[in-house]
């Protein structure tokens, strides 16, 4: 099963004539991604990988009828994409791209609650849901069908502890990047709150990183609800100095709040097991799993 | 991007909320000029970026134009957590019958834009919400509603004021709200907000932080980034144009990796085995040559630095691409420090034998290489 996408998913990409949007249409098409059709204003009629290109999401929807969209459209336009999708009725959104103003943000998310709409991002590789369906740009070799749920804020070192589980035969139901800005649609709590009710996901590992408290509320969810699945976190971010913004807009130690430590004590006192290193996730989780 | 104060009070001014009389300088004969307008006595403030600046001897007070130009003299020759002071702002002193704190930031768990207000002034935000949670006041702002003047004046009766304060107040409030929105801010605050013995409120200061991936929307702020008046370092400056993320660390190993979440985990990684990374240095997805030759120049700028340590998650890049690009890089910039590569993904093997072949240490998984890194790091002392 795995969460949020899958065999159904019929998917509109925006931004699809980009170098980034044809690129990733052709690798998600390879890995088995129905991807229906594309929109980029202006150069409607045209064919990307043999994908129809509209002008409008209206005219696209009205030919293809798609329940999701990814976007690639650059920032300054990225909050209209995702406005028209929603507009357009599709309920599953990921955004892609990077650099979005967090007031864009904010309106996007506002709409999306609104209408009841999914949004995965901004700044995120997106999802995979291993031998099923990729909504994404991560690099798919590296991933592997089984029933580790994954969830993070980070794109590469997600790839680095995936191909650590892949390594030791640790297959994945669904991996999601919630993406590295301040504001993103799902956080560490939706995303335990759907792989608890998936049949697939057998443990989670959760990957954060300073800034914002959201792993501080993910602790607290899973101690209040004495989460059911084993629980493997690695937080980055440990020797980041506070006040400089560490390549994510999102990861950034204000004051005393953030930081790395704050995050991994609230896990270690929810009874959450924090790696030390990347590596060492998967020895972690093969030690939890086979107890 | 951080405002200075300055800008900040000048644009506070230009929507109407009152803030001390004052004005800028950058030389003693300038502060005397300035002074010369304002009623004494006057508080004379370094303009620097840097948090803690009023403990750190910062923040001065004169009671003539003579005492001024002397004291603008002191602090502008002075260097505040290794910054230099270009610029003093001089403003009249106010006299203080109570300190608030008004700001606006945002929520990342509600998604929305939320204004804290509190009773008590003076601290840092997450000072004052650990130190006295009860007189924090939070108001969420749904975009779609916005703020308006009854919820601003809700704040105000809440902090204990009545009679025309509760809108002389509730004024003040949307009107920070609206500056918020007009600069893309991501934090605009007013710290203290002052109540006068006089009852009327003044912003006695006031930070502001435009969202940089707004700055497209801002363009003279944007070219003030650029071309250096900010608080970044002329490498942090050359990495921004060039889409690099840099941040400048003090310790001797030089680190360059694609993905942020990845080159945090190498610093700690490299932290856990006992050394000291000299930088975080994101080099983004492909990492062709010229960027990685760029990268490579921005860490080799900072002397300190006796060893390299490049982690590249290839992905869906081919590693022997980003090995030639690491070769032709260190052609083009003539690296002689040594250097220790990782390198992950498609293509590894041949990326590998590039690089081997060439005398570079290349190794399987960061851990390893993040431990030959800080080996190198401790050979020959620091």
């Amino acid at each position: 099963m795995g969460i949020i996408i899958g065999k159904d998913t019929r998917a509109i990409v925006w931004g699809i004539t980009g170098t980034q949007g044809s690129f990733h249409t052709r690798l998600m098409l390879e890995y088995g991604t129905k991807i229906v059709a594309g929109v980029t204003p202006g150069k409607g009629g045209t064919r990307v990988e043999d994908v129809p290109v509209y002008d409008a999401g209206q005219e696209a929807q009205e030919k293809h009828h798609a329940n999701a969209a990814i976007i690639f459209v650059p920032a300054p336009f990225a909050a209209d994409a995702a406005l028209e999708a929603m507009e357009n009725g599709i309920k599953t959104l990921v955004i892609i791209t990077e650099h979005i103003p967090i007031k864009d943000a904010i309106n996007v998310m506002a709409y999306a609650k609104q209408v009841n709409a999914t949004v995965i991002g901004p700044n995120t590789p997106g999802i995979i849901s291993p031998e099923a369906c990729k909504l994404g740009i991560m690099p798919s070799h590296i991933f592997k069908r089984g029933s580790v749920g994954m969830v993070s804020r980070s794109g590469t070192l997600t790839y680095e502890i995936a191909a650590g589980l892949t390594r030791k035969q640790l297959g994945q139901s669904t991996c999601l990047g919630l993406g590295g800005d301040p504001i993103t649609g799902l956080n560490f709590v939706d995303a335990l709150k759907m792989f608890k009710t998936d049949s697939q996901t057998k443990a989670v590992v959760l990957i954060g990183e300073i800034g914002g408290n959201l792993e501080e509320l993910a602790a607290k969810y899973t101690s209040e609800e004495a989460y059911p699945k084993p629980v493997v976190t690695f937080i980055a971010g440990r020797s980041a100095p506070p006040g400089k913004r560490m390549g994510h807009a999102g990861a950034i130690v204000l004051g005393k709040a953030g930081t790395a430590e704050n995050k991994i004590e609230a896990f270690r006192n929810a009874g959450v097991k924090v790696a030390e290193k990347p590596n060492d996730v998967a020895e972690i989780l093969v030690k939890l799993i086979k107890t | 991007m951080k405002l200075f104060e300055y800008e900040a009070k000048n644009i506070l001014a230009k929507y109407g909320v009152p803030v001390p009389q004052g004005g800028l300088a950058s030389d003693p004969r300038q502060s005397r000029e300035v002074a010369a307008r304002l009623k004494m006595p006057v508080a004379v403030k370094a303009q620097v970026l840097v948090a803690g600046r009023g403990k750190a001897g910062g923040i001065l007070f004169a009671s003539s134009v003579e005492e001024v130009e002397r004291t603008a003299q002191k602090l502008l020759n002075m260097q505040i957590k290794g910054i230099p002071v270009k610029n003093v702002w001089i403003e009249e002193k106010i006299q203080v019958k109570r300190e608030l704190y008004f700001g606006l930031t945002t929520d990342r768990f509600r998604q929305q834009y939320v204004t804290i207000a509190s009773g008590v002034g003076g601290m840092d935000i997450e000072e004052m919400a650990s130190k006295t949670p009860e007189r924090v006041i939070t108001t969420p702002i749904n975009p779609n509603f916005g703020f308006h003047p009854f919820q601003a004046r809700q704040i105000a009766k809440r902090m204990g004021y009545s009679g025309t304060q509760i809108s002389d107040l509730g004024r003040i409030f949307e009107k920070l709200y609206l500056i918020g929105m007009d600069y893309d801010t991501e934090l605009i605050e007013m710290n203290p907000l002052v109540e006068a013995s006089d009852g009327k409120f003044l912003a006695a200061d006031a930070r502001m932080i435009i969202d940089d991936n707004a700055l497209f929307r801002h363009q003279e702020y944007r070219k003030k980034l650029l071309e250096g008046e900010s608080e970044l370092s002329p490498q942090e400056v050359e990495a921004l144009k060039n889409d690099l993320a840099y941040v400048k660390l003090d310790g001797n190993i030089g680190v360059i990796g694609n993905g942020a979440g990845l080159v945090m985990a190498t610093l700690d990684t490299i932290q856990y085995y006992g050394g000291k990374p000299a930088n975080f240095l994101d080099v983004g997805g492909g990492a062709p040559s010229e960027k990685t030759a760029l990268a490579l120049k921005i860490v080799l700028s900072d002397p300190k630095v006796k060893v390299l340590f490049i982690n590249i998650l290839g992905g869906i890049t081919r590693c022997d691409e980003v090995a030639k690009g690491i070769l032709e890089a260190k052609q083009k910039i003539r690296v002689t420090k040594p250097m220790v590569i990782r390198l992950m993904g498609t293509n590894e093997q041949e990326g590998k034998r590039i690089l081997t072949e060439a005398g570079i240490d290349v190794l399987e998984s960061m851990e390893e290489a993040a431990q030959r890194a800080v080996e190198i790091s401790k050979k020959g002392g620091s």
